[in-house]
């Protein structure tokens, strides 16, 4: 049985010398296989009497269950170095960029537009669009503004014909919606709008989102709640908010609005021009003269409206410097707006 | 309006200073827009007197001359033509500091000595531009300094007025408001009547009394209009922005800066028979005083006289009528003309003037009696002279009629109640009549405001005066009635975000475009033009979004930008035989590379497959059938152009610019858009659930020759048509034309995918339906089976 000893120590020494699964496998076969040196001692105990058989069985079988055992775990060390080196091999550069379209981008008067949107949205008010050509009655006429009316020559007018205009604003809107449904009513109207007027600060054609509310209970004050709350929420600051008479045909009291400058916190700048409050909106109670064209009780419903330059609000936020840019489409001026 | 504040302190002084008499303004709705200083920043400048000049000795324009500071003479090097002995001047002493921080010391011009600076008004801050020498008066004091002798320590305040507040276009409405704000009394002006001296009166014959409910008038004669305006006059209208004429249209001027009064003085010598007011007749022209003629219209309320017209009533006076240095006779007008006639007469002529504007929005119409009284006193005072009793022909005022202002509506509309005793001190010291009745006020508007009507007129004066920023805020508060949303709409926010994701930029162009760019993508179809466009290339309404798109890309493309993706959204504008459609539209364009230059991408083209995938992934959901057919248009590529439909309708476009127009506008690679309807886009399709089958699908592949004009989406349709119930799925995945092909075949790789809900199809079932497809197939387009 001496030779039992060196086959095992003949077959170890091969299992640790086999560097892939086929050497490995010629080993297992060499000495456990069917014709195997092992198996062939196996065979042989027949030879052997009766009395020696057990042992020199068990003793056989020691030493192949521990070369199975060798070799079993020298193939898991092999097969998890195989899998390593693939692993390494298939490496990459995980810093390069990933392929396919970039995303786009929405202009930034859509984007305001749609936070403001959003804003209104979510507190029950209707968005309602509209045509922009527009009839005389409902760009003026019915918003209480006559032919002769001095507060025309605040709106520079595009004409097509006699009665038909471009919108001046997006307040005709509104007077559709009055005349097509019933109160109580909540809704903006966003979209273009055109005067006739083209420089610096002004393009012949920017933005407008106009709000109407009119309930039994709306006050100014529930006004003066609204536009604060907008105005916070839209730039994102506790900014101090004030409320200015002035006139517009359409509301009575009517008011500008102005913020705490966005750009200096009301120190004083060149945006503000010096006095550290920005003009930002025109808001009012619906006059009783739009009610009237509209046959809404004038008695029994109040409303207010308001009215939003949707570009400004975007040069504040975004702190755009030059109007003109929203429309020359440059798209190094629109990619930064994603 | 511009205003001196000196003057309006004058009238009423809140104890206050600039600025916060500026605030209190502009909070009470009269907003101001600027404070000026009346002069520039200096000091150390006085009174003098040029005793004597001689000619400097080595320079042709300059002159060395004595002058007298009121202290001692002392000589003066002065380059200025106006120089000359016994007139009064500025004197910048040495030591005084001229605005600017420019300091005044002993010099020496040309070798003589000069001990100070004689001054013109540009260089004390006074005027923009000066010509010459500011001379004083002859009374001015020798050695008065001069801001103290000019009262110039005082600012020019500019106040935008929005159109309702005219009463606000003088220094007594200013004057009454900053009283009302500061709880201070106003007090009118005092003017005494005068005594007329002759008893001449002109005819006054007024044919237009609802257009000219007051005309009133007076002669003055033996008038010395050569005699310039006192210095005080001249100065008040400078820093209100007025230059001095004359005195007698300075006199005017100064009524409608002090009282809100426009008046109009003719040379009486020039009026034949008397005064006129009445229509004018078509044929009549009137020669202006800036030296234009216009044509009148019949709807132009005129001043004239017994032969021919004088003046556009509320407008502008006539150059023949007019007031010159040789008038010695005055006639002098002040009138009440309605806003209502008025209003917009001028701009139809072009015109804008101070009295237009006045007119148009409303003048006192109690003022004309005291105005020309206190321009008698005036006009009489600087230029001499008697006047006649004043003339007055009348008819209706305005209707001033009692507003009820109730309490209730009140706290109703302003949110919060106002104290009896604040209503009424707030409405009095505006000049309304108020009396208390049953649940609130009888109110009647003064004769100078034209904005005050109706209840909530008076609510609005209430709220300004009491201060908006006094009034209470209420949160936002609102029944939770919510607005039930529509699964079967979606929005274009939401499509916007899916072309954003798809890697496109949205755009916003202008609605006028190019009538040259318009001619080209419009296809016949017919634009809005307008009649007064900010410019010649701005001045048709788009019937398409493409052209603006087009226009954006090659902006971009200018600008070393190779790789575009636009979209837009918004109407297009067309006329068609119903009337004018304004169609909600969304629009792309896809140039350059398929994907951003980088280390992964080969550098292929995008071309017409990629634009339609995107256009597709927008109508996947749509809830109509969506198809697409070759069409044909002239700024389109004809072999690669197709139409959209949604359920049989036309709903746009999609198809790569013509290659002549893409050469034409400079692009490089070729460009793909599309233009469609938004309405399709938004109308989406609920989900349905359809039971998921247990059983294998068995798949069928085809190969066929087909003639190779034969749109796929036609063999398409046939195959669903004809492939039975159980086509579960049906994929186009190769075409080849080429090698082992008759040139003008092709062949279409088609998978057929079967499927049963309910148990397993067996495969003669399956050779059923592929053997049919076939032979339909075979039918329809005479399409064989690839051997």
């Amino acid at each position: 049985m001496e030779n039992l000893e060196g086959l095992a120590a003949e077959a170890a020494a091969k299992i640790s010398a086999a560097t892939d699964a086929q050497a490995l496998d010629q080993v297992r076969v060499e000495y456990l296989g069917k014709k195997g040196h092992i198996t062939a001692l196996l065979k042989g105990l027949g030879s052997l009497s009766a009395e020696e058989r057990p042992a020199a069985g068990a003793e056989i079988n020691r030493v192949k269950e521990a070369l199975s055992d060798q070799i079993s775990e020298s193939k898991q060390r092999l097969d998890q170095a195989a899998v390593d080196a693939r692993l390494e091999a298939e490496k990459i550069d995980v810093t390069l960029s990933g392929r396919g379209q970039h995303a786009g981008g929405l202009h930034p008067v859509t984007r305001t537009i749609e936070r403001i949107s959003a804003f209104f949205g979510g507190i029950g008010f209707d968005v309602v669009e509209g045509p922009e050509i527009e009839d005389d009655y409902h760009n003026f006429e019915a918003l209480n503004i006559p032919a002769h009316h001095p507060a025309r020559a605040m709106h520079d007018t595009f004409y097509v014909d006699e009665s038909t205009v471009l919108r001046t604003h997006t307040s005709p809107v509104q007077v559709r919606v009055m005349e097509t449904s019933e109160p109580p009513m909540k809704l903006i109207c966003p979209g273009r709008v055109y005067r006739c007027d083209s420089d610096l600060t002004h393009t012949p054609m920017f933005h407008q989102v106009e709000g109407l509310l009119i309930s039994e209970d709306a006050s100014f004050a529930d006004l003066k709640g609204m536009l604060e709350s907008f105005l916070r929420s839209f730039f994102e600051k506790e900014l101090s908010v004030r409320f200015r008479p002035s006139y517009f045909p359409f509301t009575e009291p009517s008011a500008e609005v102005d913020i705490q400058c966005v750009m200096c916190g009301g120190e004083g700048c060149r945006v503000c021009s010096h006095t550290g409050w920005i003009e930002i909106l025109g808001c009012g109670m619906v006059h009783p003269s739009v009610f009237a064209a509209s046959n809404i009780d004038t008695e029994r419903f109040t409303g207010f409206a308001f009215g939003l330059g949707v570009e400004r609000l975007a040069m504040l936020r975004y702190g755009v410097n030059d109007l003109r840019l929203f429309f020359e489409n440059d798209l190094r001026f629109l990619a930064q707006f994603k | 309006m511009k205003f001196s504040e000196q003057w309006l302190r004058e009238w009423v002084s809140p104890a206050v200073d600039t600025e916060q008499l500026a605030a209190r303004l502009t909070m009470a709705g009269l907003e101001v827009d600027a404070i000026d200083p009346v002069a520039g920043v200096f000091s150390g400048v006085v009174v003098a007197e040029i005793v004597a000049t001689e000619p400097h000795p080595d320079a042709e324009k300059l002159q060395v001359c004595r002058v007298n500071n009121g202290a001692e003479e002392v000589q003066i090097v002065c380059g200025a033509a106006n120089a000359r002995p016994g007139i009064k001047i500025p004197l910048a002493t040495l030591g005084a500091v001229l605005p600017g921080d420019f300091k005044i010391k002993k010099a020496k011009l040309r070798g003589v000595e000069s001990f100070g600076m004689l001054c013109a008004e540009q260089e004390l801050g006074l005027a923009e531009k000066s010509d010459g020498l500011m001379e004083l008066p002859a009374d001015a004091p020798l050695g008065e300094d001069i801001r103290r002798y000019l009262k110039l320590d005082d600012t020019v305040i500019e106040l935008g007025l929005t159109p309702n507040r005219a009463d606000c276009l003088s220094v007594r409405g200013i004057a009454r408001e900053a009283a009302v704000l500061s709880g201070l009394a106003f007090e009118d002006a005092a003017i005494a009547p005068y005594s007329p001296a002759i008893g001449e009166e002109l005819p006054i014959r007024v044919m237009a009394a609802d257009d000219c409910p007051r005309y009133v008038g007076r002669i003055i004669r033996n008038v010395d209009v050569s005699k310039p305006s006192p210095l005080w006059l001249q100065e008040k209208l400078r820093r209100c922005g007025l230059r001095s004429i004359d005195a007698v249209v300075d006199v005017t001027n100064f009524i409608l800066l002090e009282l809100g009064q426009p008046m109009h003085a003719f040379d009486l010598d020039k009026i034949q028979g008397g005064i006129v007011v009445r229509q004018a007749v078509s044929g009549e022209s009137l020669a202006l005083l800036d030296g234009q003629t216009i044509e009148l219209r019949e709807d132009s309320l005129l001043i004239a006289d017994e032969k021919q017209p004088l003046a556009l009533a509320g407008i502008t006076g006539g150059e023949l009528s007019s007031v010159t240095d040789a008038s010695q006779h005055l006639f002098l007008e002040a009138a009440f003309f309605a806003p209502d006639k008025i209003a917009g007469r001028a701009r139809s002529y072009g015109l804008h003037t101070d009295s237009s504007h006045r007119f148009e929005r409303g003048v006192d119409y109690e003022l004309p009696q005291r105005a020309i009284e206190r321009a008698t006193a005036l006009i009489i005072e600087i230029c001499g002279g008697e006047a006649g009793p004043v003339s007055c022909v009348e008819a209706q005022m305005p209707a001033r009629e009692p507003i009820m202002l109730r309490e209730k509506r009140i706290k109703k509309l302003l949110g919060m109640a106002i104290a009896s005793d604040e209503v009424e001190s707030i409405l009095r010291g505006l000049g309304m009549a108020v009396s208390a009745v049953d649940e609130g006020w009888s109110v009647i508007a003064p004769s100078w405001r034209f904005d005050i009507s109706i209840e909530v007129d008076l609510l609005e004066e209430l709220a300004r005066v009491y201060g908006y920023n006094r009034l209470p805020v209420t949160p936002i508060h609102d029944s939770l009635t919510i607005q039930a949303a529509p699964e079967s709409r979606r929005g274009m926010p939401q499509l916007r975000q899916q072309l954003v994701a798809r890697g496109y930029q949205e755009a916003i162009t202008y609605s006028f475009i190019d009538p040259a760019m318009h001619q080209a993508m419009a296809e016949g179809e017919e634009g809005v033009e307008l009649l007064n466009p900010i410019s010649a290339d701005m001045s048709i309404m788009r019937t398409s979004l493409l052209p603006g798109l087009i226009k954006t890309a090659m902006h971009n493309a200018k600008r070393q930008q190779a790789r575009i993706r636009l979209f837009e959204s918004g109407l297009r504008f067309v006329k068609s035989d119903t009337g004018l459609k304004q169609v909600p539209t969304l629009a792309a364009l896809l140039t350059g590379r398929r994907e951003p230059e980088s280390w992964s991408e080969s550098g292929y083209l995008v071309d017409f497959y990629d634009l339609k995938a995107d256009l597709e992934s927008l109508l996947s959901v749509s809830a109509g059938t969506i198809s697409f057919t070759a069409a044909k248009y002239a700024a389109l590529h004809p072999g690669q152009t197709a139409d959209i439909y949604c359920d049989g309708k036309r709903i746009g476009r999609i198809g790569a610019l013509h290659p002549s127009l893409q050469a034409k506008w400079d692009f490089v690679n070729p460009v793909y858009l599309f233009e469609l309807d938004q309405q399709p886009l938004l109308e989406r399709k609920v989900p349905v659930f359809a039971e998921l089958s247990r059983y294998p699908e068995v798949r069928r592949d085809l190969a066929l020759i087909v003639d190779r004009q034969l749109a796929a989406d036609e063999v398409l349709q046939v195959v669903r048509k004809s492939a039975g119930e159980y086509l579960n799925d049906l994929k186009l995945f190769d075409i080849y034309q080429g090698k082992g092909i008759d040139p003008e075949r092709k062949s279409l790789a088609l998978g057929l995918t079967f499927r049963h809900s309910s148990r397993t199809l067996n495969e003669e079932e399956v050779s059923q339906s592929v053997d049919a497809v076939v032979q339909t197939l075979k039918e329809a387009f005479g399409a064989s089976l690839r051997n």
